[in-house]
């Protein structure tokens, strides 16, 4: 395996020109998916799914009476330990040579596990094809060794592609200039190798909570707690099996 | 920026990244006040009393680069004592005529000289009455230098004049008339004062809310007045940079679609003054400065046009180009479609339907030609207005009604097509094809060329007069492909210029001649094939060359990144900071040299003083860094060149629902108004109490041609919407993601309903003001679809430019749908009622 890469969004730059939005679609073949007027602000995407792989959010504020307006462009998180992946029965999903998760379109059967199964809601099943989608991280693109389109169309460097661990050392590096700079409210997301995912592909830098800019707050893998899960329920199988065993045993008396 | 010019603000944010404090002043809070540190909404219309406001807290804080100011502008110089400013003749300048509602400019001149526009306007203006295209400096007879006062203590110096006439734009004014608080009016004048000088500059960018006024010139004016006082002209970091509309906008005035210019700001020679070139030329070009040599400019224009047919025995054509015979002007000639005179029309690349204010009188224009012809991507509105329109929809108008013939050509995108585009900061950039056109679409340059290729074909072996001017002209461009599409790199040697006699492409414009022996397209493009080379074309990465980057593209003139950068250097030559060190005076090499290509003479010493009998650049001081004026300084005051004033002077818009805080006199004077039934105005607050303003979104592209069509984009905004604060919406019951109706004089439109906290309510005048804010975008037609906000629009112009007033009228707002049908007819017609009463 080559080194891990992933993306490093930085909000505090994001300018919400959607470029990330339209160089995705663009290059991945991603099908338009309706002509929504939603009144959320400017963001008439909504949310990621079969359809979006990027989806720039646009959240509307009030600071002692000034407006504040936050824009964020959202994408696959490419967990360290990635639910869909794992749920998934085929191997459609599988890992890069790059660290990063894509569903093989030709192997994909349909089956919709991988769905229920991410934290943050991204991958989704496409509705006239039957099949589940989600970004690739441009995986026919890294192949080349070129950048991935929503990276390569982003005027301000608000996202960013590289090996992960150079991203989270700038993402480090950013956090602080920007506490320098009085921005009290800025933190980093997915950056934490310990949290719920094993430490994201995909590095956020927010200005606010998490919630505001429609992410989990502790996103945690559906899959992790399984191994335990099903100790658990093997102790209480068994548990229950005793006691059948001395209901029936009992029932002789 | 961040809104219309995403790419660009790339740089502002690696500015703000380096420290730079960027500061936003518009009437909505967009996505460029979304990264701004500071967001100053004001009220739509009233910049010149914002600006104003700047420039009298610099002279009366005394904040200005005094040696700047004194040395390089025209600030110590004594004007003519029949000058009378607005604050004499309350809103009016002297010169005025109301019956021909123009100004006579010869009282605004300096003292004891006769000061005219130096190229462009001094014939013009007399024939035609509006127009301001290419003026450029006072001719001073042989150098001889203006009156000066440098202690700047003279009442009629310009400094004293300037004093004067914004006395009254205080901070308690600007909150009056803008709706900006002191406070933080305050903030932005002190942030600029602070961040200029020796040591640092401030640059200013502005795109077409500042033009799209009846002042819209005197808005940039204003600006530039700031720039020059703050010393933050021809020095890093600093200047005004003009946000182009679209690709190429620049590069369509450069070598313009406009009527009233040729190539590369030569004034258009008119029907009346101009029968010889040698009057043009004399009539046009002062005796110092650059615009001395302006004869040579032409002639080798017209060598370039109609080249071996063009000798001195024939004025090299100069009789074969067109004239002027009035204002030509885009809206001047829809009045004459009106009314019968013009017969055709191109529209190419533009959707004026759409895009243009008072669509309605647009379509109605349309409706009385005989032909159009309309090159675009797709069948846009100004192609379909027979059969898909507002008028068609309400049974105004029945599609068998109308005659004109119309003929939809089908162009090649931008990646269709290869040539150069002409941007921001006068960069050339050259683009390549990447694909062939589909189908019958064809690029401009195809058009154009085979359209002159034919017309000539059916000119051939004509006799007459006339038509040698087609026969003549140099249609040698080679063609490749099946399409035969000619080669846009010869196009562009052609503009880049040849010496005749040796084949060469030239350097620059220095070696530019009157007497036939070179050709050149475009003068101030000489030298962008320099040495065979498309100098256009190079792509030398930032990183592997100087921090200026010459080698990006090619900036007109002569690749110089920053014009007028002597004044980067003090009147002795020295940088005037090491920090801002640009262009600066080698004395041991006796030449100027620097970070940029030097403008000016590169062997003229800073002390070198010009004998009497100079004439040209040579009549122009060592220390005089404004070459192109012909008095060598930048320009405070406007002695002549502009139409409506020497000084830019708050007006209220064509349509306000104010009075004017200064002066009775509400509006410009002498703005351009076009009086006619289909573009009826109304001025108060009674009828139509909300300001309007109209504006573009990053997803869509002007009209909508580019953009409405593509599924991708479309989906980004799908709908057209109007955004309003809390505060109206509860004031007429308007409900967020709901429906509206915006209603003017001229029509009534739906948009889907943007409640949002980012429209401010703003206190004019001790009472509240509703801004309304309008996307552009949307049409009948495309994928996304919807109404057109410039239906709502009436015309009025800038009398320099002609540019309508598109960011600043008067509407109401009604909760709900529009009627459809007659019914939509009978509300436009009840308001119209209403607002006469």
């Amino acid at each position: 395996m080559t080194e891990r890469v992933g993306f490093f969004t930085d909000t505090s730059v994001c300018i919400g020109c959607k470029a990330c939005e339209v160089a995705c679609k663009e290059w991945n073949n991603v099908p338009e998916d309706g002509l929504n007027f939603t009144g959320e602000s400017y963001d008439n995407t909504s949310a990621l799914g079969a359809d979006t792989w990027r989806h720039v959010a646009f959240i509307e504020q009030q600071h002692d009476g000034t407006p504040r307006w936050l824009m964020s462009s959202d994408v696959c998180k490419h967990c360290t330990s990635a639910a869909c992946l794992e749920v998934c029965p085929t191997g459609a999903l599988f890992r890069t040579e790059f660290g990063t998760v894509v569903v093989q379109q030709d192997v994909c059967n349909g089956c919709g596990y991988c769905v229920p199964a991410c934290p943050y809601g991204v991958i989704e099943k496409r509705e006239e094809d039957g099949r589940a989608f989600k970004c690739t991280l441009c995986y026919d693109r890294l192949k080349d060794d070129m950048t991935p389109a929503c990276a390569q169309a982003c005027p301000t460097e608000s996202i960013q592609f590289g090996p992960l661990e150079e991203l989270r050392a700038r993402a480090f590096e950013r956090l602080e200039v920007l506490h320098v700079a009085g921005e009290a409210g800025a933190r980093l997301y997915g950056e934490d190798p310990d949290d719920g995912v094993g430490g994201a592909g995909s590095i956020f830098l927010l200005l606010d909570e998490p919630e505001v800019y429609g992410l989990p707050p502790d996103p945690v893998s559906t899959t992790r707690d399984l191994g335990s899960m099903w100790r658990a329920a093997a102790g209480a199988g068994a548990a229950l099996l005793a006691g059948v065993a001395v209901a029936a045993f009992g029932g002789r008396r | 920026m961040a809104e219309n010019h995403p790419v660009g603000v790339q740089w502002v944010v690696e500015a703000q990244r380096r420290g730079a404090k960027v500061i936003h002043v518009d009437p909505r809070f967009t996505r460029t006040s979304a990264l701004a540190d500071l967001f100053v909404p004001l009220r739509a219309g009233s910049d010149i009393a914002f600006l104003g406001g700047v420039v009298r807290h610099i002279l009366e804080e005394d904040r200005a680069f005094r040696e700047y100011v004194v040395r390089y502008t025209n600030a110590a110089t004594i004007v003519s004592e029949d000058f009378r400013d607005t604050e004499d003749l309350d809103g009016f300048f002297s010169g005025w005529d109301p019956d021909s509602r123009t100004y006579d400019p010869d009282s605004w001149q300096y003292e004891e000289m006769q000061v005219a526009a130096a190229s462009g306007q001094r014939e013009l203006g007399a024939a035609v009455g509006q127009a301001a295209h290419g003026a450029h400096g006072g001719a001073l007879e042989h150098g001889e230098p203006p009156h000066r006062d440098d202690s700047l203590e003279h009442p009629r110096c310009v400094y004293q004049l300037l004093r004067r006439h914004f006395a009254r734009y205080t901070p308690e004014l600007v909150e009056r008339v803008c709706g900006v608080p002191r406070d933080a009016f305050l903030e932005v004048c002190e942030a600029l004062c602070e961040n200029s000088g020796r040591e640092r500059t401030s640059a200013i960018c502005y795109a077409v809310g500042w033009t799209q006024h009846t002042v819209g010139v005197q808005y940039i004016r204003t600006a530039s007045i700031i720039q020059l006082l703050l010393g933050n002209v021809g020095r890093p970091g600093g200047g005004i940079l003009a946000l182009r509309g679209h690709a190429s906008i620049q590069g369509s005035t450069d070598i313009p679609t406009l009527y009233d210019i040729l190539p590369g700001y030569l004034p258009m020679p008119s029907a009346h003054a101009h029968d010889a070139l040698e009057d043009y030329v004399e009539q046009n070009s002062p005796h110092t400065g650059y615009w001395a040599n302006m004869g040579a400019y032409t002639v080798s224009l017209l060598k370039a046009w109609w080249g071996d047919a063009a000798t001195a025995a024939n004025d090299y054509c100069f009789g074969r180009l067109p004239r002027l015979t009035g204002d030509h002007s885009y809206y001047s000639s829809l009045a004459g479609m009106v009314d019968g005179t013009v017969k055709g029309m191109f529209v190419m690349g533009e959707n004026p339907t759409v895009g243009a204010a008072n669509g309605g009188y647009n379509r109605a224009a349309l409706r009385n030609l005989d032909w159009l012809v309309v090159r675009d991507l797709v069948e846009i509105e100004t192609a379909s207005f027979w059969y898909d329109a507002p008028e068609i929809e309400t049974g105004e108008v029945k599609p068998q009604d109308i005659a004109t013939e119309v003929f939809f050509l089908p162009g090649a995108t931008h990646v269709e097509k290869k040539g150069s585009f002409t941007n921001t900061q006068r960069l050339l950039q050259w683009r390549e094809q990447a694909v062939e056109p589909q189908g019958d679409c064809r690029s401009e340059l195809w058009f154009m060329y085979h359209l002159g290729r034919r017309v000539r074909e059916k000119l051939a072996g004509s006799m007459r007069e006339r038509d040698k001017t087609v026969l003549w002209l140099t249609w040698d461009y080679s063609t490749h492909g099946e399409h035969e599409e000619p080669d846009a790199d010869e196009v562009l040697r052609e503009i880049g210029g040849v010496d005749l006699t040796t084949g060469e492409c030239l350097p620059d414009y220095l070696p530019l001649k009157d007497d036939g022996s070179t050709a050149c397209g475009c003068w101030i493009y000489a030298g962008c094939y320099a040495d065979g080379v498309n100098q256009v074309a190079r792509r030398k990465p930032g990183a592997q060359q100087s921090w200026v980057a010459p080698e990006w593209g090619w900036a007109w003139p002569m690749n110089r990144r920053i014009i007028y950068n002597r004044a980067s250097a003090d009147p002795e030559g020295r940088p005037w900071s090491e920090r801002k060190r640009y262009v600066w005076w080698d004395a041991e090499e006796g030449k100027w040299t620097g970070e940029d290509v030097p403008d000016f003479m590169p062997d003229k010493a800073p002390d070198y003083v010009p004998p009497d009998d100079a004439e040209g650049p040579m009549a122009l001081r060592g220390d005089e860094p404004f070459t192109m004026q012909s008095d060598g300084k930048a320009w405070l005051y406007a002695p002549a060149g502009l139409v409506d004033g020497p000084m830019p002077t708050h007006y209220e818009p064509h349509e306000s629902p104010f009075d004017n805080a200064l002066y009775a006199q509400r509006s410009n004077p002498a703005r351009q108004q076009i009086e006619r039934p289909e573009n009826p105005y109304q001025c108060g607050a009674d009828v139509f109490p909300y300001v309007a303003t109209t504006y573009r979104l990053t997803e869509h592209h002007t009209a909508g041609g580019m953009s409405r069509w593509l599924p991708y984009l479309a989906e980004l905004q799908p709908e057209m919407f109007c955004e309003v604060s809390p505060a109206l919406a509860r004031e007429r019951g308007l409900e967020h993601g709901g429906w509206m109706t915006i209603v003017t004089l001229r029509a009534a439109i739906e948009a889907r309903v943007m409640v949002t906290e980012r429209m401010k309510p703003l206190t004019v005048d001790g009472r509240q003001i509703h801004q309304v804010g309008l996307p552009y975008h949307w049409g009948s037609r495309g994928y996304a679809k919807g109404d057109s906000a410039n239906d709502l629009l009436s015309l009025a112009l800038d009398p320099n430019v002609h540019i309508g007033e598109y960011k600043a009228q008067t509407c109401d707002v009604r909760p709900g749908r529009r009627p459809r049908g007659a019914a939509l007819v009978a509300l436009v017609e009840d308001y119209r009622r209403r607002a006469a009463t």
